[in-house]
């Protein structure tokens, strides 16, 4: 019932949205653009010199919020938005975890920004590769750069390379079906995964690995991915730290989820909890709330027969080495530093003791954070922090040039995190045109000088519909399998559906 | 989430007109709703603070007021049941970035700040609301999330504030 309801409020949401999409008249009334008077003059002025052209560098869940601020604080801006991908909503699509449907509803937010008259989509360019920065900023009036965090944070230690060993990134990647991450192959025969990281996209694939089938297959998980975790033999799950519990970084909501995981229990060491029960009243109200949790799970013994799958935090281990198995491929386990902490709360530090202890495991995950990586030589970089360098999302010492999401402040936060930062980024650049530090008054061609470049280079853009064909024919195959989608899971396919 | 909440959740998940770029007239909001009978179907399936569910056309109006991000008091009449969320959304009330995930307690972007006589009347805080307000910014002893708190009759002339949105504080490591 879950389901088909989720479903029926997803048409009627689409319905409303192209219902409801009227409101050009309300959008008018702070119009800055006196030939703005009908939506035909609209079409006219959107073209006309005076309209101020924004693109925005990556189609997520940043770039989306920029361009939603933008669009609606000024209703003479064109804002333009490039992606990569041939499909729109970054992480939202590929990131947010497949059980999580209700995080995925920003996306109608989003397609009503697409769907706006002076917002265009570009899937399927990729600035950096097909497209320059340089050529952006001749086009435009303003580039913002929102194309979020690519890389990964390594482990750096021996063995990382070996078979079985994986960053979260392209685990969640291959499940969530991102294109690059589709020949993963992970082998999950074997009984123990260790997870090195506890952040929530730790809990993310720690879940995803031990939730029941029957209720990942009502997600839009890819089909693929679904036939290994039903062939999967992994029954425990080790989510390693190198702090201890009051510096865990998930957060409430997913360590209940674990805990509220069917046939599943928490196996956690009491050991590790020492001392913790005394320093509760202190701590501030979502600290204390995440510990108390944590300190429920070990008296709280749910157990029963049914519970053949385990799942636990392990705190005050660092990474030393990858153990490969006897004929030297794959991985057999992981060597873990013994730390302690230095200093206390949220600023302890975690010290090696010297000791070392050995865990096997036949599945590694790394999930110790993502990393912006460089665009372009043109833009700053700081190589220390991994962000473009600004303020307040206005790119240092470069003229007209923005960054907002991650690439602006790091790879952390949730979706209301980049919202806000959006959202301050667009006042940046907003403040900017107004003060005239940001020169709006030459003329700019925006997309048609883009286009016509791309279109030397052999390069075609995906729009918002063809985008919409490419969902319409997702929600198709989901429909046939019971579930909300099934991703078209190769760029060629992709583009094959949204041309055809 | 349990599995139980988690189909609870879904049937919070409702259809919404388009807000967020738009600020749509009354006239049109309200025929979205009439438009929309399934919207009011599908509340009554909420069991998280939803106890009282009124005929669609009914006349009976609770008054509400905001307080918005700069400190300007808003006033609006809306209907016993309605959810907070579900007011800023049919008023187009222009809160930005408000009610992101659409009422299935997945952000806390629709944290309001309540008087404390309100907030005695509210009703039971599930574990779930309170994880999400954890995430909040400047949470308060008497913050709620608009998507949880149902009008009543009992909560006419009320006062709400919308509280800043600086950044949220969550911490993680990019999942959602």
């Amino acid at each position: 019932m879950c389901l088909a309801l989720s479903r029926l409020s997803e048409c009627g949401i689409m319905r409303n949205i192209k219902r409801s999409f009227m409101p050009l008249s309300r959008l008018l009334q702070a119009s800055t653009c006196p030939a703005a008077l009908s939506s035909s003059a609209r079409r006219l002025v959107s073209g006309c010199a005076s309209s101020p052209k924004v693109c925005i560098v990556g189609g997520g869940a940043a770039g989306f919020y920029t361009a939603q601020h933008l669009l609606k604080a000024r209703s003479d801006m064109v804002v333009d938005i490039y992606e990569r991908l041939p499909v729109p909503f970054g992480l939202v699509r590929f990131g947010v975890a497949p059980d999580h449907p209700e995080v995925k509803n920003v996306i109608n937010t989003f397609t009503q920004t697409a769907q706006h008259e002076r917002c265009s989509f570009f899937g399927n360019v990729g600035v950096g590769m097909d497209i320059s920065v340089e050529e952006l900023k001749n086009a435009y009036h303003a580039v913002v750069l929102s194309y979020g965090a690519d890389g990964n944070r390594s482990m750096r230690v021996s063995g990382e390379s070996l078979e079985g060993v994986f960053s979260a990134r392209d685990f969640v990647g291959w499940y969530n079906g991102l294109p690059s991450n589709q020949e993963l192959c992970p082998d999950l025969s074997c009984e123990t995964a260790v997870v090195l990281g506890q952040g929530n996209v730790a809990l993310d694939v720690a879940r995803i690995l031990l939730s029941p089938l029957d209720y990942l297959k009502k997600t839009d998980i890819t089909e693929q991915a679904l036939q290994s975790l039903k062939a999967s033999r992994v029954n425990r799950v080790l989510i390693v730290g190198r702090r201890g519990p009051l510096q865990i970084a998930c957060t409430i909501k997913e360590v209940r989820e674990m805990i509220n995981l069917p046939e599943t229990k928490a196996d956690m060491l009491p050991s590790d909890f020492e001392g913790i029960a005394e320093v509760l009243k202190g701590l501030p109200r979502p600290r204390k709330r995440l510990t108390e949790l944590m300190l429920m799970t070990l008296k709280v013994n749910e157990g029963g027969q049914n519970t053949c799958k385990r799942w636990g935090f392990r705190f005050l281990r660092s990474p030393v080495e990858v153990l490969p198995d006897a004929d030297g491929k794959k991985v057999a386990g992981i060597r873990l530093a013994v730390n302690k902490l230095e200093g206390s709360g949220e600023e302890a530090r975690a010290l090696p003791t010297g000791q070392t202890q050995d865990v096997e495991c036949g599945l590694l995950i790394s999930s110790i954070g993502y990393k912006s990586l460089p665009l372009d030589p043109t833009v700053p970089f700081d190589p220390r922090t991994f962000t473009v360098p600004n303020n307040m999302g206005r790119v240092l010492h470069t003229a007209g040039l923005y960054c907002s999401g991650w690439v602006k402040r790091g790879p952390t936060g949730v979706i209301a995190t980049t919202m806000n930062d959006s959202f301050e980024t667009a006042r940046t650049l907003l403040k900017d045109a107004a003060s005239g530090t940001l020169d709006l008054s030459v003329y700019k061609a925006g997309a048609q000088e883009i286009t016509a470049l791309l279109k030397t280079r052999g390069v075609r853009a995906v729009s918002f519909s063809e985008w919409e064909k490419i969902n319409s024919e997702e929600v198709r195959r989901g429909e046939a399998l019971g579930k909300p989608r099934e991703k078209v899971l190769d760029v060629k396919e992709m583009l094959e559906v949204a041309w055809s | 989430m349990s599995f139980s909440s988690a189909a609870r959740l879904v049937a919070l998940n409702l259809p919404r007109s388009s807000w967020i770029l738009s600020r749509g007239t009354k006239t049109l909001a309200s025929l979205n709703r009439l438009s929309n009978p399934s919207k009011d179907l599908i509340r009554k399936r909420d069991l998280t603070s939803c106890n009282v569910v009124q005929p669609l056309r009914s006349e009976n109006k609770v008054t509400v007021n905001f307080i918005n991000r700069d400190g300007e008091k808003i006033t609006v009449k809306a209907s016993p049941g309605d959810t907070l969320l579900d007011v800023v959304v049919q008023q187009d009330l222009d809160f930005d970035g408000y009610g992101a995930c659409e009422g299935t307690l997945a952000c806390s972007t629709c944290h309001l700040i309540f008087e404390e006589e309100t907030y005695k009347q509210l009703g039971p805080i599930s574990d779930e609301e309170m994880d999400m307000l954890d995430l909040a910014y400047g949470l308060t002893d008497t913050s709620r999330l608009g998507c949880q708190i149902c009008l009543t009759n009992a909560l006419d002339g009320m006062t709400v504030r919308v509280p800043e949105s600086s950044a949220d504080i969550r911490q993680s490591d990019g999942s959602a």
